[in-house]
C-alpha cells in the first residue's frame, strides 16, 4: 500500500466510498425530483391547455396569476390570491395551537417532579389521530359536521332542541375553516409532542440538576435550559410543519358535500395547483407558474429558518467537528 | 408553562416544605384533567364513527350521535357489495392490498437508502461532502406540490402514469429522512467503531450493514414508521399518478375519496362503515405496536 501512495501520506483514503454511498440518493433524486422541478420551471413559460401547451408565452402565466388583467386573467389572479390567503390562514390556525399544545404537553410529560399518571396511555391516544389516513379523517369529520340535518352534530342538536335549524358547518366560510384547522391540529399535535419530548429527554439531566442546585425556578429552567437546548429539534419540527402546511391538501380538497366542488374558502395553493394540472384539459402553465411561486416562497421561509438556527454556537460545534475529522484523518491508517 | 421542566434529579435538589409538595400535587391533578379532556377529544370522533358504522341509516338520520352501538355493522358491510354504486367505487381488499404494497416498499427503500446516504455523509470525508449535505438541506424544503406539475407531465410523457413505480421508487431520495438520520448518527454513532472494523478487515459496505445499521436501529425504526404512515396515508401522489382511477389500482385513501365524491350514495350507515373499515385495522395495528412505536419515536429523537 505504501508504495502506491506518496511517501508523506500515512493513511489509506476511504473517501471514495462516500460517493458510492450517496450515489443512489442523488441518481433517484435527479430523475424523480430535480428534473421534474426543472420541468416545472420550463412548463411555467408555456401556454395553457393541451392545445397551447407548446406555445412559449414568456412570463404571461406569472403576469396573469400575480397581476391579473383582462377577464380570464383576472379570474385566475383572484383565484390564486384567495388560495394563498386560505393557505396562510389555515396553516397559522393549525400550527400555533399545535405547537403550543405539543410543547406544553411535552414539558409536562417529561417533568420528573410532576409524575403524570397514565403517561404511556396518553401518549398512545394522542398520537393515534396521526396514524389515521387524512382522507378517512376528512370523511369522518364531514359525517360528524355534515351540513344538513343528517350530520351527526346537527341531528344531535336538532333532536335535543339545542338549535332550531341545521348549522352550515361545511358551506360557511369561517366555520369550515375552523373545522379544518381543528382537524389538522387534532391530527398533528401528538406527533409534534412526541418529537419535542424525545428532544427534551435527550437533554443531559445534569444540566437540570445543576440549575436546580443553583436555585433556578421552573420558568428559568424552561426558558434558559429546555428551550435553548431544544432548539435543533424545535427547528426540525418547525421546518417539517412548514413544509406540511404548504402541502395542506387532502382535507381542504375533500371537505365538501357536493360532488366536484371544492369550497372556495378552503382552496389552498396545493389544491389550486392540483386542480389545474389534473383537469381533463390540463392547464400545466398555470399550475407550473404557481408551483414556481410556491417554490420561491418556500425557499425564502426555509432560508430564514436556517439563518436563525445557524448561530455562533453551531459554528463552534462545526469547528470542533472539523478538528476531530482532521485528527481522525491523521490517525486513519495507523 | 412556567411551572414545568424536565429534570430527573431536580426533585432531590433540596425542596422539602409541605407547600411545595402541595403545589406540585395540584399541578399534577390539573394536568391530569387536561390530559383526560384531550383524550376524550381524540377518541370521541372515532367512537362516534364506530358506533354509527353499526347503526342503520334511518337511525343515524334521526339522531347522529349515539354512544350505544347497534347491531347492523355486518348488514352495512354487506350493502357495500350488494349495492352497485358502492361496489363500483369501493373495494376493501384492493384498497388494503395496494396501500400495503406502496407503503411497505416505500418505507423499506426510504429507510435503507437514507441510512446509506447519511452514513456516507457522516463517515467519509470526501470532496464535496459539505456541498452534498447542503444540497440535501436545501431540497428538504421543497414540497412535492412544487414539483408535481413537472413530475406528472414527465410521467405522462414517459408513460409511467397508472403505475406504482413513480409512487415507490422516489422514496429512495428522501431528504428529510437523510437529515434526521445524519443528526442521529452525529449524536450517537462513534466513528472509532468504523475504524475498529477496518482494522479487523471488514469491508466498507459490510461495516455499514453489520455495524452501522444495527447501531442506527432506533432511527431506522422511527423513520420506517413515519415513512410507512406517510405513504399509507398519502392521497395526493397516488391520485395524481393513477390517472385512470381504476378500482383495482386505487389505494385505500382513494377508495374513501371515491365514496365521498359519489352523491348517489346516501346510506349513512354504509358511509360510516366505509370510513370505519379504512380506519379500524390501522388503529388495531397501531395499538398492538404502540408501545414499540412510541418508544421508538422517543428513542430516535435528536440528542443535544
Amino acid at each position: 500500500m505504501q508504495s502506491l501512495q506518496p511517501s508523506r501520506r500515512k493513511s489509506i483514503s476511504y473517501a471514495k466510498y462516500g460517493y458510492f454511498f450517496i450515489l443512489p440518493f442523488f441518481l433517484v433524486y435527479a430523475f424523480f425530483m430535480l428534473y421534474p422541478l426543472i420541468n416545472t420551471f420550463v412548463l411555467s413559460f408555456f401556454g395553457n391547455g393541451r392545445a397551447n401547451q407548446d406555445t412559449f408565452v414568456g412570463f404571461q402565466n406569472f403576469q396573469y396569476i400575480l397581476a391579473g388583467g383582462s377577464r380570464p386573467a383576472k379570474a385566475i389572479h383572484e383565484e390564486f390570491i384567495l388560495s394563498m390567503k386560505n393557505t396562510i390562514i389555515l396553516w397559522i390556525g393549525n400550527f400555533i395551537p399545535q405547537i403550543a399544545l405539543s410543547l406544553l404537553l411535552a414539558v409536562w410529560f417529561t417533568d420528573a417532579k410532576l409524575k403524570i399518571k397514565g403517561q404511556g396511555f396518553f401518549k398512545v391516544v394522542m398520537y393515534m389521530p396521526n396514524i389515521i389516513t387524512a382522507t378517512s379523517v376528512c370523511a369522518l369529520f364531514l359525517s360528524i359536521f355534515g351540513n344538513t340535518k343528517y350530520g351527526a352534530v346537527n341531528s344531535f342538536m336538532l333532536s335535543n332542541n339545542m338549535i332550531s335549524e341545521a348549522i352550515n358547518f361545511v358551506t360557511d366560510e369561517t366555520k369550515s375553516r375552523v373545522i379544518v384547522m381543528f382537524v389538522q391540529t387534532w391530527m398533528w399535535f401528538g406527533n409534534t409532542m412526541i418529537l419535542l419530548m424525545s428532544g427534551i429527554m435527550g437533554i443531559n439531566p445534569s444540566l437540570f440538576e445543576a440549575a436546580a442546585i443553583d436555585g433556578a425556578n421552573s420558568g428559568q429552567i424552561f426558558f434558559r435550559i429546555t428551550l435553548p437546548v431544544l432548539r435543533p429539534i424545535f427547528i426540525y419540527v418547525l421546518i417539517t410543519s412548514m413544509i406540511g402546511g404548504l402541502q395542506m391538501f387532502d382535507i381542504p380538497y375533500l371537505f365538501h358535500e357536493d360532488v366536484n366542488t371544492i369550497r372556495p374558502s378552503l382552496q389552498t395553493v396545493a389544491v389550486f395547483i392540483y386542480k389545474h394540472f389534473h383537469a381533463t384539459d390540463p392547464n400545466y402553465g398555470y399550475s407550473a407558474a404557481s408551483s414556481v411561486i410556491l417554490f420561491f416562497i418556500t425557499s425564502l421561509l426555509g432560508s430564514v429558518t436556517f439563518a436563525m438556527n445557524n448561530s455562533s454556537k453551531d459554528k463552534k460545534k462545526n469547528k470542533i467537528n472539523r478538528q476531530q475529522a482532521k485528527a481522525r484523518k491523521q490517525l486513519g491508517g495507523f | 408553562m412556567a411551572n414545568s421542566n424536565n429534570g430527573v434529579g431536580a426533585m432531590t435538589a433540596g425542596y422539602s416544605d409541605a407547600n411545595y409538595h402541595k403545589k406540585i400535587k395540584m399541578q399534577s391533578t390539573v394536568i391530569f384533567v387536561v390530559c383526560i379532556i384531550l383524550t376524550v377529544i381524540c377518541l370521541l370522533p372515532i367512537y362516534i364513527l364506530v358506533v354509527n358504522a353499526t347503526r342503520t341509516s334511518t337511525d343515524i338520520t334521526s339522531n347522529g350521535v349515539s354512544l350505544i352501538p347497534s347491531l347492523h355493522f355486518f348488514e352495512n358491510l354487506g350493502k357495500l357489495k350488494t349495492i352497485k354504486e358502492y361496489a363500483i367505487s369501493f373495494n376493501a381488499f384492493y384498497g388494503f392490498r395496494n396501500s400495503l404494497i406502496i407503503a411497505v416498499f416505500s418505507a423499506a427503500l426510504s429507510v435503507f437508502f437514507s441510512g446509506l446516504t447519511a452514513y456516507g455523509l457522516t463517515v467519509y470525508d470526501f470532496k464535496g461532502r459539505n456541498a452534498a449535505f447542503t444540497f440535501i438541506l436545501a431540497v428538504m424544503m421543497i414540497p412535492i406540490q412544487v414539483v408535481s406539475t413537472g413530475f406528472l407531465q414527465f410521467m405522462v410523457e414517459i408513460k409511467l402514469y397508472d403505475n406504482y413505480i413513480p409512487l415507490i421508487v422516489p422514496a429512495i431520495a428522501a431528504p428529510q429522512v437523510v437529515f434526521f438520520m445524519k443528526q442521529y448518527m452525529e449524536s450517537s454513532f462513534p466513528l472509532s467503531i468504523v475504524e475498529a472494523a477496518r482494522i479487523d478487515g471488514c469491508g466498507e459496505f459490510r461495516t455499514f450493514l453489520q455495524i452501522g445499521v444495527p447501531m442506527m436501529k432506533p432511527a431506522f425504526a422511527v423513520q420506517a414508521i413515519f415513512c410507512f404512515v406517510t405513504n399509507w396515508n398519502n392521497y395526493y401522489t397516488p391520485s395524481m399518478i393513477l390517472l385512470s382511477n381504476k378500482i383495482e389500482q386505487r389505494t385505500m385513501p382513494m377508495m374513501v375519496a371515491a365514496v365521498l365524491g359519489n352523491d348517489k350514495l346516501s346510506d349513512y350507515g354504509v358511509r360510516y362503515a366505509v370510513v370505519a373499515i379504512s380506519i379500524i385495522p390501522v388503529v388495531v395495528v397501531y395499538l398492538i405496536l404502540s408501545k414499540y412505536i412510541i418508544a421508538g419515536v422517543a428513542l430516535g429523537g435528536v440528542k443535544e
